[in-house]
C-alpha cells in the first residue's frame, strides 16, 4: 500500500530528473553495446567523433538500446530472447529501473519511446504462441508496465516511432522460435513477415507484406527518415536465395520498393542484413552484413550505389552527410562520399546495433 | 646512418612478435597460393586457345582446381572485390543454375563469348571452375562442338584474368596492407589483431565449409543421403577437394601460429590420414547404410580439427571468431 510519504518521495524524484539532459551525459550521439576484453559486457555512449562519452556495465550480452527523447536515459535490451531490459541513467551509469516482464513474455531486443518520452514501447513475444506483442511502460511511474498491444504479426523485432507523431512502425519478422532455446526457428516454410503501422491507441493502420516468393525474407530492422520514409532490412531464410533483395523502402499509402545490388555484389550480403540506416543528409540508405563483411549503399529511391568491405561490420548510423559503422573488431568507421575510412579502434567487440540518439 | 639504428630495429622486432606471423602467412601461404592459381589458370587459358581436345583441357583444369584449393578459404581482400570469388567458384549451386545458364548460352549461341570484357557480365553460374567442369565432364555437353569450344575458351580466359588480377593485387599492395596491419595510415586493418582475426576467421570458416558443405551435402541424412550433391563429382574430385582443403588449412594454421598447438596438429594429421585412406572419390557410398560411416568419420575428423583450432589456435592468437558474423539477429 502506497503511503503518502512514499508518494511524495517518488514525486520529488520524478520532478528532479528532468533537470538533467543529454548534455549532462556528455552529449553522446550514439549508443552501442559491446563485449569487453575481460568477457564482460557494457553499453557505451559515443560522440559523433567516435570517442567514448560514457560506459555502463551490462549483466549479459546486449543487443540494442533506446534513448529517451530528452532525458539522459537509455533502455538497454538483452539479446533475443531477452529476460532483461535496464533503464540506465547515462549521467552516472546507475541502473535506475529494471523492466519486469509479465509471465510468458520475452523481450525481442528493441524498443522505442513516444515523442514526449512518457511511454516506452518494447517488442516482445508471447512465449507460448509466438504471437507478437508491443509492451507499454509508463516512464513517469518508474517504468511500470501499463499494458500491451498486438504487434499484428509473428516475431516482432525492431519497432520505431514515425517522426513527428506517436504512430509506431513494427517489423514483424514472421519467425516463430522454439520455447526452449528461443532461437531455433519453427515455421520457415509458412512464415509471413509484415511491416505494420500502429496508431497511437494501438490499432492497425496499415500493413504491408512481401510477394509470395519472398515470404522467407524476415523483415527485422528499420530506419526512418524525418519525412516518414521507412527503410527496412531483411534476412533471408531461403538457403537457395543467393541474391534476393534485402532492402525495402516504404511510405504509408504507397507501394513498397524492394532493392538489391547487382547479382555478384548482392551475393556478398549472404542473404543477411544486420542493421540499416539513412545517411545524415537522408539521401542514401545503407545495410550492413556481418557474415559478408560488407556494407551496401543505395540512394533513397533504392538505386544501388556501392558495396564497401569491412569484416564483421554490423552497427550503422548517420554521421555528417554520410554514415558511421561499428564492427566486432572494435572498429568505428566513417562512410563519407566514396569509401569507408576507419576512425577509431577500441579494445572491444561492438555488438549488432549502433543506436542513434535524438538530437 | 647512426650507431643507434640496429638497437632500434631489435627493439621493434621484440615488441611485435606477432607481426612476423602476418608476414609469414602472406609470404608463405597467400602469395604462393594465388601465384599458383594464376599460373595454372593461365596455362588452361593457353591450352583452350589452341582447341578443345578434352584430355589436355582436363589436365590443365585439374591443375587449376588443385591450385584453387590452396586459397579457396581466403574470403577477403582482392578476391572478394567485384564478386571475383563467386565468379571463380559458384558452388553450392542449389538451383542447378550452372547447367541451365550454360545450356542457354549454347542454345542461343550467344556471341558474348567473343567479347572478353562483356563476358565479365555473364551470370556467375556460367563462369569459373564449376562451369568448366560441366562442359568438360558432363555428357550433356560436347566440348568439341564449335560454340561450346568457344565458350570454354571464354570461361578459361575470364578465369585466368580473374586469377591474375587477384594475384597481382596481392603482390602490388594488399600483401603490404596485411603485413602492415595496424600501422599508421593502414585504412583496412586498424590493428595487427584485426589482420590475425581475419586469417583466423578464414581458417575456422574453411574447416566449417569442408565439414558442412563438401562432406555434409552428400551425406545428407541417414534416411536421405544425397550423393548427387557432392562437390565436383563429375570430375571425380569430391574427396580430393576435401583432402586438399584440409592440407591448405593446415598450412595456414602452421604459418599463422608460433605457439605449440599439439591438439590442432594431431587433429589435422588425423583428418588428412582419414581422407587418404578413404577409397571413395565421389562419396557414392553415402547411400550404403554400412559404408557411409566412413564418410561420416571423415566429417567428424574435419570437425575435430575445427574444434581444436577454436580451443587452441584462437587463444594462442588472442582472437575469436567474428562477434556478429557468427551470431545473427
Amino acid at each position: 500500500m502506497a503511503t503518502r510519504r512514499r508518494f511524495l518521495t517518488s514525486l520529488l524524484a520524478a520532478s528532479a530528473l528532468p533537470t538533467l539532459s543529454w548534455a549532462d551525459a556528455g552529449n553522446p550521439r550514439y549508443l552501442a553495446a559491446a563485449r569487453e576484453p575481460d568477457g564482460g559486457y557494457a553499453l557505451f555512449g559515443l560522440g559523433e567523433d567516435g570517442q567514448d562519452r560514457f560506459r555502463v556495465p551490462l549483466p549479459a550480452r546486449g543487443h540494442a538500446a533506446a534513448g529517451h527523447p530528452h532525458r539522459p536515459l537509455a533502455v538497454a535490451f538483452a539479446r533475443r530472447p531477452g529476460t532483461y531490459a535496464l533503464v540506465i541513467d547515462c549521467v552516472d551509469g546507475h541502473v535506475l529501473h529494471r523492466l519486469y516482464l509479465p509471465e510468458g513474455r520475452r523481450f525481442n531486443g528493441h524498443g522505442a519511446f513516444s515523442a514526449g518520452g512518457e511511454v516506452l514501447y518494447t517488442s516482445e513475444i508471447d512465449a507460448a504462441t509466438g504471437a507478437g506483442v508491443i509492451g507499454l511502460w509508463d516512464t513517469g511511474r518508474a517504468f511500470r508496465r501499463t499494458g500491451e498491444w498486438a504487434s499484428f504479426g509473428i516475431g516482432p523485432h525492431e519497432i520505431a516511432r514515425l517522426p513527428g507523431s506517436d504512430l509506431l512502425v513494427v517489423a514483424n519478422g514472421g519467425i516463430r522460435t522454439a520455447l526452449d532455446d528461443g532461437r531455433s526457428k519453427l515455421n520457415l516454410d509458412s512464415m509471413v513477415p509484415n511491416l505494420s503501422y500502429l496508431g497511437a491507441g494501438g490499432g492497425l493502420l496499415d500493413q504491408i507484406t512481401l510477394p509470395p516468393d519472398l515470404h522467407q525474407n524476415s523483415i527485422r530492422h528499420l530506419a526512418l527518415r524525418r519525412d516518414g520514409l521507412v527503410a527496412f532490412a531483411m534476412q533471408s531464410e531461403d538457403p537457395a536465395a543467393l541474391s534476393v533483395p534485402l532492402l525495402g523502402l516504404h511510405r504509408r499509402g504507397e507501394s513498397a520498393i524492394l532493392a538489391a545490388a547487382p547479382e555478384v555484389l548482392q551475393m556478398r550480403m549472404k542473404g543477411y542484413a544486420g542493421s540499416i540506416a539513412f545517411s545524415g543528409d537522408g539521401a542514401r540508405v545503407a545495410l550492413t552484413s556481418p557474415p559478408g563483411g560488407v556494407v551496401s549503399v543505395f540512394d533513397a529511391a533504392g538505386t544501388f550505389q556501392q558495396t564497401l568491405s569491412r569484416a564483421d561490420v554490423s552497427g550503422i548510423g548517420p554521421a555528417g552527410q554520410g554514415f558511421v559503422t561499428t564492427d566486432g573488431m572494435g572498429g568505428l568507421c566513417s562512410i563519407a562520399q566514396d569509401g569507408l575510412v576507419p576512425l577509431t579502434a577500441a579494445p572491444r567487440a561492438w555488438d549488432n546495433h549502433l543506436v542513434t540518439l535524438p538530437v | 646512418m647512426t650507431p643507434i639504428t640496429p638497437c632500434v630495429a631489435a627493439l621493434m622486432l621484440a615488441a611485435a612478435p606477432a607481426a612476423a606471423d602476418l608476414a609469414r602467412v602472406v609470404d608463405d601461404h597467400i602469395l604462393p597460393g594465388y601465384a599458383a592459381f594464376a599460373d595454372t589458370t593461365a596455362a588452361l587459358r593457353d591450352t583452350s586457345a589452341t582447341g578443345c581436345e578434352r584430355e589436355g583441357l582436363k589436365a590443365d583444369w585439374n591443375a587449376a582446381f588443385d591450385a584453387w584449393m590452396g586459397v579457396s578459404h581466403l574470403h577477403f581482400g582482392p578476391v572478394e572485390e567485384r564478386g571475383r570469388s563467386i565468379a571463380i567458384a559458384f558452388w553450392p549451386d542449389e538451383k542447378a543454375m550452372t547447367p541451365k545458364s550454360l545450356s542457354r548460352l549454347i542454345a542461343e549461341a550467344d556471341p558474348i563469348v567473343n567479347d572478353p570484357e562483356g563476358f565479365k557480365d555473364v551470370s556467375v553460374a556460367a563462369r569459373g571452375l564449376y562451369a568448366l567442369e560441366f562442359l568438360l565432364y558432363d555428357a550433356q555437353f560436347d566440348a568439341t562442338a564449335p560454340y561450346t569450344c568457344s565458350l570454354i575458351r571464354a570461361i578459361s580466359t575470364d578465369l585466368a584474368d580473374t586469377a591474375g588480377a587477384v594475384s597481382d593485387a596481392w603482390v602490388d599492395g594488399y600483401g603490404e596492407t596485411l603485413r602492415n596491419a595496424g600501422a599508421p595510415g593502414n585504412a583496412v586493418y586498424l590493428t595487427e589483431r584485426e589482420g590475425l582475426q581475419m586469417l583466423y576467421t578464414s581458417l575456422v570458416a574453411g574447416l566449417e565449409f569442408t565439414a558442412a558443405e563438401r562432406l555434409g551435402r552428400p551425406l545428407g541424412t541417414f534416411e536421405t543421403p544425397r550423393p548427387n550433391r557432392a562437390e565436383a563429382r563429375r570430375s571425380g574430385r569430391s574427396l580430393r577437394n576435401v583432402a586438399l582443403s584440409v592440407a591448405a588449412l593446415q598450412d595456414l594454421a602452421d604459418a599463422l601460429v608460433d605457439a605449440p598447438v599439439p591438439t590442432t596438429d594431431a587433429a589435422f594429421a588425423r583428418a588428412r590420414k582419414t581422407a587418404a585412406e578413404l577409397d571413395d572419390p565421389t562419396f557414392e557410398t553415402v547411400t550404403d547404410p554400412g559404408d557411409r560411416i566412413r564418410v561420416e568419420i571423415l566429417q567428424q575428423a574435419v570437425k575435430a580439427a575445427e574444434v581444436a583450432v577454436l580451443s587452441e589456435v584462437g587463444p594462442a592468437l588472442g582472437v575469436s571468431q567474428g562477434f556478429n558474423a557468427s551470431d545473427g539477429d
